[in-house]
């Protein structure tokens, strides 16, 4: 149940996937917003969260999502997400992070509308 | 072979042991043939009930007890703490609010009890100043 967690970077030209593996708790979260960070200090600010290989997010985690989005609007960034469950897209659509960041069902297209 | 199940589970306030619970609704879940979206709300919501156990309660005994009661029909669960209880200001999150967010609808605490609302089909909360039992049920869909 309690998936190995881990956090993998692919940065292109103009933009950046990070993907999520595990349980998206504070622990997680604390690495997945550290690694945001960077990027974002060194001018990314076109990324991608791909959430497929993320099997639960709690409120901690959705917490840190909001920070990051609110870290690329101060720099006028975009933020999309891929790969949620029907619930964690209920729950972002409720929780308001789909207004401010985009839900694509694969990273593919995720890329595409950055 | 009854048609229901009652399971009672304690838990430590240690980290990733909301998980412990979480595991056990979603096996009593898949046992009734619950659909997957479903064992996934079971899980969220198990998930944030326990965090708020943890996070707020304050108790002394520092456990969470987990009662879990399932038929052919429904998933009831009752999450208990022996802490402080909760308050309005708890209740409603305005307490629970990190610092001001640039974007104002995008709060960042205090949606745990949100979250359990949306996904279950009834949620009742009691407290005192012995504690708080968090209840929520889950129906289950027709196949």
């Amino acid at each position: 149940m309690l998936d190995k967690f881990d956090i993998q970077i692919r940065e292109a030209k103009e933009h950046a996937v990070i993907e999520t593996t595990g349980y998206l708790n504070d622990a997680l979260g604390e690495q997945l917003s550290k690694k945001a960070q960077e990027l974002i200090q060194n001018g990314c600010t076109q990324l991608v969260i791909n959430l497929e290989k993320t099997t639960l997010i709690n409120s901690i985690g959705i917490s840190i999502l909001i920070e990051i989005i609110e870290a690329l609007s101060e720099r006028e960034g975009t933020l999309n997400f891929c790969g949620l469950s029907a619930t964690q897209e209920r729950t972002f659509r409720m929780m308001a992070l789909a207004k401010y960041a985009g839900i694509f069902p694969d990273e593919e297209s995720a890329i595409a509308n950055l | 072979m009854s048609n229901e199940h009652k399971v009672l589970l304690t838990i430590p306030m240690y980290p990733d042991m909301e998980l412990a619970a979480a595991k056990t609704g979603s096996v009593l879940a898949e046992l009734k043939d619950f659909n997957e979206e479903a064992v996934e709300e079971i899980q969220l919501a198990i998930i944030e009930s326990c965090i708020n156990a943890s996070e707020h309660s304050q108790s002394e005994d520092k456990e969470v007890h987990i009662q879990f009661l399932v038929t052919d029909d429904q998933l009831e669960v009752k999450i208990t703490d022996r802490g402080v209880g909760i308050t309005t200001d708890t209740l409603d999150g305005t307490r629970l609010l990190g610092r001001p967010s640039v974007h104002p609808d995008l709060r960042k605490r205090g949606r745990g009890l949100q979250i359990i609302r949306a996904l279950m089909d009834e949620v009742v909360i009691e407290s005192s100043p012995n504690g708080t039992t968090v209840s929520f049920t889950k129906k289950k869909s027709p196949q």
